[in-house]
């Protein structure tokens, strides 16, 4: 409600900005039939700039600093003998029933006596800090306004003014992808330093038993984390996806590249990309659902034990689920090779599949190699399709018709539902998440680099 | 020219004819195993669409039961409704008419249900009270009561009524329940079973589409009367905070690394960055969410607008790449001939390159915001996995998304009611990113063909 409020007056406050900017422009211009520098949508747009970031900076102060300064009234309210007999957790409740009582939604059981006082003052003080807030951001943006439409002249150069403003923003904007990477670099190994305070880092990585203990939160036996039985079971997965996935990927490549018909690659094509924009708890429900019950059933059959949820299920899937990511990249480079190598082999007497073979494939290798390594640590990240088929059993082992888990199943298992990062139970997900993270990140970085060096190779 | 020249010449011919055979052998295998790739890649794609579709295609009928309930006052004590005196204030009527809603809602409504189940059976049917009750959902009795507290005037009138029938019955009717099991390992004992069918036979349970899946939230009591429709406003807001974030600051993003930025190690070193960050596994987006904007910024858990912020980050990156590839694709002609007739960058950019690229940034942002759509993994870490029964209004109030939704019914107990409903719902979401990639590819074309 509140939200509303506050942004159909800036709205309000806006248009006025602009209207005066404009009006003013227009005023130059027309009688005194002088060249005004810049247009009047620019003069408009400055003092819309100049009302709106005051206002904008007064707004964000506001919210940042709002819910300290009101825990910090409500605590104020609390007596100091009832304040003294809580712990964290009753004083929480204790400020959620203040809370509950100023915004009129009531509470449940007897009133202490100093409550409703302090719901009212609350209410009071909330409106009256919302009035102020109000008040100034209003106040500022006029200023703003004013200032700004003081400034207007022939002479302004308001054009590149507003042109300086937008590229400002669009740095902003640029600023984001920055921010997110020094984000997840940040949470990732802030938390998992945290981490490493209650378990030793060489347990972890080389450790071989992974049977975290939830009953135990809080007192000193955690459980053991060992890293590799999941890195193993990973490292399985991955491996399966891939021998799916690099065949029958690569091939359909090279058939749709070099052999097909026009006609049957445009409607080949899109097909085999479907499969990429599939949601993967589609891909995971069809494993668990479909294929794992079919390769127990095919298992069981020729007298051999597979579990339904295993490393060869969810293998099977993912390598079908990455089977258009290898097709399209090696397809794009594939048509990078330039036709005079093809020709040059056709001119001796090759045949199709020996020029394939001798010269495009190894022409094309090192991109498809970056290919290669781009799909594997997609793989490594897959979650959902682990989730749900690979049967999640922790254990190390080589067998991979039987179940295994993943680093990302781990995550989701220590981090669903638990968002108080207080024990090495939930903390150890970032440790994972890091490992996951530099896993991935050396892969990609290494792929890209091929990829690119490759490319220059023609140019 | 000697003889013996000649000969290995022949000689030569010879061993290339014999070799040609082995090599046509070694050009057909190998186009052979390209065509076996291509079929492979086909199959699946049919194998998993068949498969979902006629898992799926079943729940999207339901068994109902049409019902002639009577609102019987022997059953039903119940006061007369409140009626408004003359200067009864309206804080007054109020209190009465809740203490009687209130009264109302104490009732024993199974009984009324209980009641026309019977009456619709064949008479002398001997089935217990608990057993018969199992045939309808338990969801039944509160639509029945809110048809009486809307209109307390059926009281010993009698009314035809749809309601659900429960989950276990519209296993039966579809025959997903082997019938050949003992009576120990069914659900529904004997005479509910027996009269079920005679209920099929006499029309009294019927099929018809399930549009609870459509108007109803999650359930857990009711699982018949479990729908999608909290789940779908979950991903509407999601989408919304994805659409409303992600567009601008990877178009403006895209626009200031390809336009502005001056040719340096920094921006060489954001182009890596955004590159890598697209290939960042999405359960990472979910621990920066956990770690972020609800440990730090603490941001409520389960609300769709941290599901939103995590997606927007994760689409960011495709974005900012398939922008920047059309603003690459513009010919330098047109940026001259703008800078040549005294426009300043920023007008070139906005006013010329930019309507240019429009559709290739539509189609491009449509097909992110699409991937985001089916993204579940980060979800799970934000807390978007809690069991919801309220469809969210805000994106601030908990919730959950259509994804996860298919997450949380496949780890449902009730298998055999819950597999098909997931399916039902894996074929919803498919339909909305299927539709959002024809509407990206009817815009790429359409638009392309006017620029």
């Amino acid at each position: 409600m509140n939200t509303f409020i506050v942004a159909g007056l800036l709205l309000v406050l806006l248009g006025v900005a602009y209207q005066r900017g404009w009006t003013k422009s227009r005023a130059l211009a027309i009688p005194e039939g002088q060249r005004v520098h810049s247009r009047g949508q620019y003069h408009g747009t400055l003092v819309v700039l100049w009302t709106l970031i005051p206002a904008l900076l007064v707004l964000a102060l506001w919210a940042f600093f709002s819910p300290g300064v009101a825990h910090w009234y409500i605590v104020s309210q609390i007596p100091n003998e009832v304040l003294t007999s809580l712990d964290q957790t009753g004083l929480n409740q204790q400020m959620q029933r203040i809370r509950d009582l100023a915004s009129g939604f009531g509470v449940a059981g007897e009133l202490r006596p100093f409550e409703q006082e302090a719901g009212e003052n609350l209410a009071r003080f909330q409106l009256l800090s919302f009035l102020i807030m109000l008040a100034a951001a209003a106040g500022l943006g006029v200023l703003g306004l004013t200032f700004a439409q003081r400034r207007i002249s022939a002479r302004l150069r308001a054009r590149n003014e507003v042109e300086r403003a937008i590229s400002w923003l669009l740095i902003a904007c640029s600023a984001v992808a920055i921010l997110t990477t020094l984000g997840i670099v940040a949470s990732l190994v802030t938390e998992a330093l945290r981490f490493f305070t209650y378990i030793n880092p060489l347990d972890f990585f080389f450790g071989t038993v992974w049977a975290p203990k939830f009953s135990s939160t809080g007192t000193g036996d955690a459980g053991q984390f060992g890293l590799l039985p999941l890195l193993s079971g990973t490292l399985m997965i991955s491996t399966i996806a891939m021998l799916v996935a690099v065949p029958v990927g690569l091939m359909a490549a090279i058939y749709l590249n070099q052999y097909a018909h026009r006609s049957v690659r445009r409607i080949v094509k899109p097909v085999i990309e479907i499969l990429a924009g599939i949601p993967t708890i589609v891909y995971g429900f069809f494993a668990l659902v479909t294929v794992g019950p079919f390769l127990r059933d095919v298992g069981s059959s020729i007298g051999l034990h597979v579990s339904a949820t295993s490393a060869l299920t969810a293998g099977l899937v993912m390598g079908v689920m990455i089977i258009p990511f290898i097709s399209s990249l090696s397809d794009d480079i594939l048509s990078q090779v330039p036709r005079s190598l093809r020709d040059g082999a056709y001119g001796l007497g090759a045949t199709q599949s020996e020029t394939i073979r001798n010269v495009l494939l190894p022409a094309a290798l090192p991109g498809i190699v970056g290919a290669f390594l781009l799909a594997v640590s997609r793989a490594i990240g897959e979650t959902m399709i682990v989730v749900l088929a690979a049967g999640n059993a922790p254990i190390l082992r080589g067998n991979p018709l039987e179940p295994v888990s993943t680093i990302t199943v781990s995550i989701v298992n220590q981090l669903t539902g638990d968002t108080d990062f207080t024990g090495p139970q939930s903390l150890v997900a970032f440790a994972l998440g890091l490992t996951l993270f530099i896993m991935t990140l050396c892969l990609n970085i290494v792929a890209l680099y091929i990829v690119r060096r490759f490319r220059e190779q023609y140019e | 020219m000697t003889s013996a020249s000649f000969d290995s010449a022949a000689e030569r011919r010879q061993r290339v004819r014999a070799g040609l055979a082995r090599r046509h052998l070694g050009e057909r295998l190998f186009r052979g195993f390209g065509v076996v790739a291509i079929v492979l890649a086909l199959g699946f794609v049919a194998v998993l669409f068949t498969d979902v579709l006629r898992k799926g295609i079943p729940a999207f009928t339901q068994s109902n039961l049409h019902l002639e309930v009577r609102f019987d006052p022997e059953l039903l004590k119940v006061d007369p409704a409140p009626i408004r005196a003359a200067g009864q204030s309206d804080a007054d009527f109020r209190a009465t008419r809740l203490a009687w809603e209130r009264q109302v809602a104490m009732l024993n409504w199974n009984n009324v249900i209980e009641a026309a189940l019977r009456a619709a059976a064949p008479a002398g049917f001997d089935i217990d009270s608990r057993q018969i009750l199992t045939i309808a959902e338990s969801d039944g009795r509160h639509r029945v009561r809110e048809l009486f507290v809307r209109d307390p005037g059926l009281l010993g009138q009698r009314v035809n009524v749809d309601l659900l029938a429960s989950a276990n019955t519209d296993n039966w009717v579809k025959g997903n329940i082997n019938r050949e099991l003992d009576d120990a390992r069914q659900q529904l004992s004997a005479p509910a079973r027996a009269l079920i069918d005679i209920f099929e036979e006499n029309g009294t349970i019927s099929q018809g589409f399930a549009w609870s899946l459509f108007t109803n939230v999650d359930s857990r009591s009711a699982p018949a009367a479990a729908g999608l429709l909290g789940a779908l406003m979950g991903t509407f807001w999601m989408m919304l905070v994805v659409i409303v974030l992600a567009v601008p600051l990877g178009v403006g993003s895209a626009i200031y690394l390809e336009e502005f930025a001056p040719k340096s190690r920094l921006t060489d070193l954001i182009e890596v960055n955004i590159n890598n960050l697209a290939a960042v596994p999405s359960i990472v987006f979910g621990l920066l969410g956990a770690a972020v904007f609800i440990n730090w910024f603490r941001l409520p858990l389960s609300a769709p607008l941290v599901g939103g912020l995590v997606l927007t980050l994760m689409t960011l990156p495709t974005i900012i790449i398939a922008t920047r590839a059309a603003l690459k694709g513009v010919s330098p002609a047109l940026r001259q001939a703008a800078l040549g007739m005294g426009a300043s960058r920023t007008q070139m950019v906005f006013h010329h390159v930019l309507p240019v690229t429009f559709p290739s940034i539509l189609t491009a942002t449509i097909i992110g915001v699409a991937q985001a759509m089916g993204e579940t993994a980060p979800l799970l870490l934000i807390g978007m996995n809690a069991f919801v029964a309220a469809v969210p209004g805000t994106p601030i109030e908990q919730a959950t998304a259509l994804p996860v939704q298919i997450y949380l019914w496949q780890g449902n107990e009730n298998r055999n009611f819950f597999e098909p409903r997931a399916s039902a719902a894996i074929l919803v979401l498919l339909v909305f990113m299927i539709t959002l990639n024809a509407i990206a590819i009817f815009l790429r074309s359409r638009l392309e063909k006017r620029a």
